[in-house]
């Protein structure tokens, strides 16, 4: 089957080479039968490429171990759901799920791309083709096909690393994936709008709906990430600024920025220079991201082992970012604002100040990221910056954006009026105000955290606020009930309302997150009835007695585990079973480190969360690590809000009368002045 | 004063104050990052340079691991092929520690020519490749 793989290997290659050639001849030339040949290029590579993976996937399950592959990732005993996602486990293995999504994404745009905007998608398959053509180069010339086969073959595999068995490891990284490689769609459109000089409102629309798309699953996929690292890696937290981690947020947060900005040219038609500037930037970030993780250049808790492919990606890195600045220079005179800034007091400028914000962020997270390879460049020492570094320069920025959500919406666009701003502003800033003492009557101290509250109550009575307005002028011109008209609200003006839900999901998680600057925890050598006791930030009184130790075998591997129970303020709520694994193999001889395995209690203000550190040999005496992590269960439900407002804003059809006539009037004026 | 005007000021304000954490940041955190040759060098040339905050990357003498689970005491030694350094460290490592990794030790190297850290991390060993997380 491995043979098959590589046929499918090298048609993809040579249909992607193809592909590019006639889309971008074809669009110059306007040469229809080219644009049609390219658009097949890539509908049979999308097809060759999903053979491979059949390929591969039949001999992962065949436990084919003489596939170099299947036995550095997965061994007999590993569970059938692992053996699947095995996939993209390795670095082999996720070269080929890039390019193979990428395919299903780009024939995915080409067949649902609306007939007006058939000009530009020769060259949008010419660009698909171009990017897939390179992913499958570096397997079939960077010695990373995943089909290369051993001079033997092994009686059993490597099996999978254990951090990686975990539910949230089997979606998190596909996630992560789908995020960083449909960006090359939007930036598909871009480069296609530059090629064939059609800069009109037209791509906007096609590149608004593939951003909001990747920015879905790059959300979801940064969460899934927060979530597995939180579960599965021990040390308590779920946010660590590793350079990997700092990759993905990266294009998060350009195409956050985007998200914004395209508002401000759709119904003022300025900012066209910049959007496309962060289109381009942000696919040039994914692709930046995609070469830290596999290169090893900054050093990273999570990377790919060392390898030539780094210099693929890095070399690719510079020709796109060449290529793609030098056509965007090139097309600046054609990209010249309609209008200008008439006020600071008006949505706008929020938008623009909301926009320095978000680059900002991204560009210190850049910074920090690369301050070990540009300190050793400038001084010749290298000098590394940490958590610290990025929790000091953020978190004052991150209020600021925060302030910045609450204030947009209440905004009006062009120019705001005094007594219009009174309107606007009285019900938040009296929320927030509220909330503020309230949290100080409570005994709250942090200013960061109390900033955090204050703001995030203000950010939702804007929310409440609109919510309530739009409701109550259904209402009154429709007569319907107080629901339906919220219901319907939403459904016709899904963007607006599917945005305001966004936010208060970005409100939940910024105070989740100033929750953990009241972490606490200990550290307690115990014996099976010692106790121990922590006080949480709420005031009680938590104490963890160890009940002993257990150990048993299960599917492929051994298991201490260590009975604690938990008292509130002496009243039992519950067990912890923290546990210590040492992964066997088919014969039963240890593979991998042993591997620790948290216990989370989830409460709704707190999380308890306990690890085994280890056993003192002979004894049942156990180091464990308590630590109470708060308002940890608001992080993964806020995500799970911004997925959900995402989810409004793209849900296709229906769409708001206003939005499609504010389009409409932009393209009017724009054939008016032309 | 126009618009534009205002906005540019704005602008600058965000851009210098973006500027200035980002420089502060660097400079209240910012923590050399030596080998342990480098930093052989660095105490030869500053004899004061005891007592400061760095990280260390090195990777972990075969045999020399000694682990003290009952009072959570860690005590290896760091090499780069040519100088050595001991490490103490209070507290649990990473699951990836063993005394054939690459580790990168945060913390302080004092009087006693020993690197009292604050943080071990382990990088992953070369059977290890593991899925990039978020």
């Amino acid at each position: 089957m491995t043979v098959l793989g590589t046929i499918g290997l090298w048609l993809a290659f040579l249909l992607g080479v193809w592909g590019a050639l006639a889309g971008i001849v074809g669009g110059l030339a306007e040469r229809p039968d080219l644009a049609r040949s390219a658009r097949h290029a890539v509908f049979a590579m999308c097809g060759a490429l999903l053979i491979a993976v059949f390929s591969l996937e039949w001999a992962l399950f065949h436990h084919d171990f003489n596939v170099e592959y299947v036995a550095a990732y997965t061994s007999r005993n590993l569970p059938i759901f692992y053996t699947w996602s095995a996939l993209y486990a390795g670095q082999k293995g996720s070269l080929l799920f890039w390019a193979t999504v990428l395919s299903v994404f780009g024939s995915l745009a080409l067949a649902l791309t609306p007939r007006h905007n058939r000009a530009l998608l020769p060259y949008v398959a010419g660009v698909v083709s171009a990017v897939a053509a390179f992913f499958i180069s570096v397997m079939l010339f960077g010695h990373a096909s995943p089909f290369e086969r051993l001079a033997y073959t092994p009686l059993d595999g490597n099996g999978l690393n254990p951090q990686l068995q975990n539910p949230g490891m089997v979606f998190h990284p596909p996630m992560l994936y789908l995020g960083y490689i449909s960006i090359t769609i939007p930036y598909a459109f871009a480069m296609a709008a530059l090629l064939s000089k059609k800069l009109d409102v037209d791509w906007l629309v096609a590149i608004r709906k593939w951003t909001l798309l990747s920015w879905l699953f790059l959300s979801i996929g940064i969460c899934l990430g927060m979530w597995w690292a939180y579960v599965e890696l021990g040390w308590g937290g779920y946010w660590a600024w590793d350079p990997v981690e700092n990759a993905s947020l990266l294009p998060w947060l350009t195409m956050t920025a985007f998200l914004h900005s395209v508002m401000i040219q759709e119904k003022r038609g300025m900012l066209k220079k910049w959007n496309l500037a962060l289109i381009i930037g942000s696919w040039l970030l994914s692709i930046f991201g995609t070469f830290i993780t596999r290169s090893g250049v900054i050093s990273s808790v999570h990377s790919f082992t060392q390898s030539n492919v780094g210099y693929f990606f890095l070399g690719f890195l510079i020709v796109a970012g060449i290529v793609s600045f030098a056509l965007y220079a090139n097309r600046l005179p054609l990209l010249e604002a309609e209008a200008r800034l008439e006020s600071m007091i008006s949505r706008e400028a929020s938008f623009l100040f909301n926009n320095l914000l978000l680059i900002g962020i991204a560009f210190s997270v850049l910074w920090g990221t690369l301050f070990p390879i540009l300190s050793e460049l400038v001084q010749g020492t290298k000098i590394t910056v940490g958590p610290p570094f990025f929790n000091e320069v953020n978190i004052p920025l991150g209020l600021a954006l925060l302030a910045l959500t609450g204030i947009g919406p209440l905004i009006a666009w062009r120019r705001a009026s005094v007594p219009n701003l009174k309107r606007q502003f009285a019900v938040p800033l009296t929320v927030g105000g509220f909330a503020t003492l309230i949290v100080l009557v409570a005994g709250m101290r942090d200013f960061y955290a109390l900033v955090a509250i204050a703001l995030g109550a203000f950010v939702l009575g804007t929310v409440v606020q609109e919510f309530a307005r739009g409701a109550r002028a259904r209402h009154r011109q429709y007569g319907e009930s107080y629901v339906l008209s919220l219901g319907r609200l939403l459904a016709r003006n899904r963007r607006r309302y599917g945005g305001y839900i966004v936010h208060t999901g970005i409100v939940i998680l910024f105070v989740a997150f100033a929750g953990m600057a009241f972490k606490t925890e200990t550290e307690a050598t115990l014996r099976p009835g010692e106790s121990v006791s922590l006080r949480s930030p709420y005031g009680y009184t938590y104490t963890f007695t160890s009940l002993g130790l257990s150990q048993y075998d299960a599917l492929n591997r051994q298991v201490t585990a260590a009975a604690v129970e938990v008292r509130r303020d002496g009243k039992t709520i519950g067990l912890l079973n923290p546990e210590k694994r040492q992964h066997v193999d088919g014969l039963g001889r240890p593979t991998f480190q042993p591997s620790t395995e948290p216990s989370i209690m989830s409460l709704l203000r707190e999380d308890l969360y306990v690890v085994l550190g280890g056993v003192v040999n002979g004894t049942e005496q156990a180091v464990f690590r308590f630590t109470i992590n708060p308002l940890v269960w608001w992080v993964w439900y806020g995500g799970l809000i911004v997925a959900l407002g995402g989810l409004i804003v793209m849900w296709p059809g229906g769409g708001s009368l206003a939005v499609k006539r504010a389009q409409a009037g932009y393209a009017v004026r724009l054939v008016g002045e032309k | 004063m126009n618009a534009g005007t205002k906005f540019a000021i704005g602008a600058g304000l965000i851009v210098a104050s973006v500027g200035y954490l980002m420089a502060s940041g660097v400079k209240e955190t910012g923590q050399y990052f030596l080998t342990p040759t480098e930093l052989t060098q660095k105490v030869a040339l500053d004899p004061s340079f005891y007592n400061v905050g760095m990280r260390v990357g090195a990777h972990v003498v075969r045999g020399t691991v000694s682990k003290d689970v009952a009072t959570q005491t860690l005590r290896f030694e760091v090499s780069d092929g040519s100088a050595r350094y001991p490490v103490v460290f209070h507290g649990l490592p990473p699951d990836t520690f063993t005394d054939s990794v690459e580790v990168v030790v945060e913390g302080r190297l004092q009087k006693d020519g020993v690197i009292h850290a604050t943080n071990v991390l382990a990088k992953c060993g070369s059977r290890y490749e593991s899925v990039p997380k978020a």
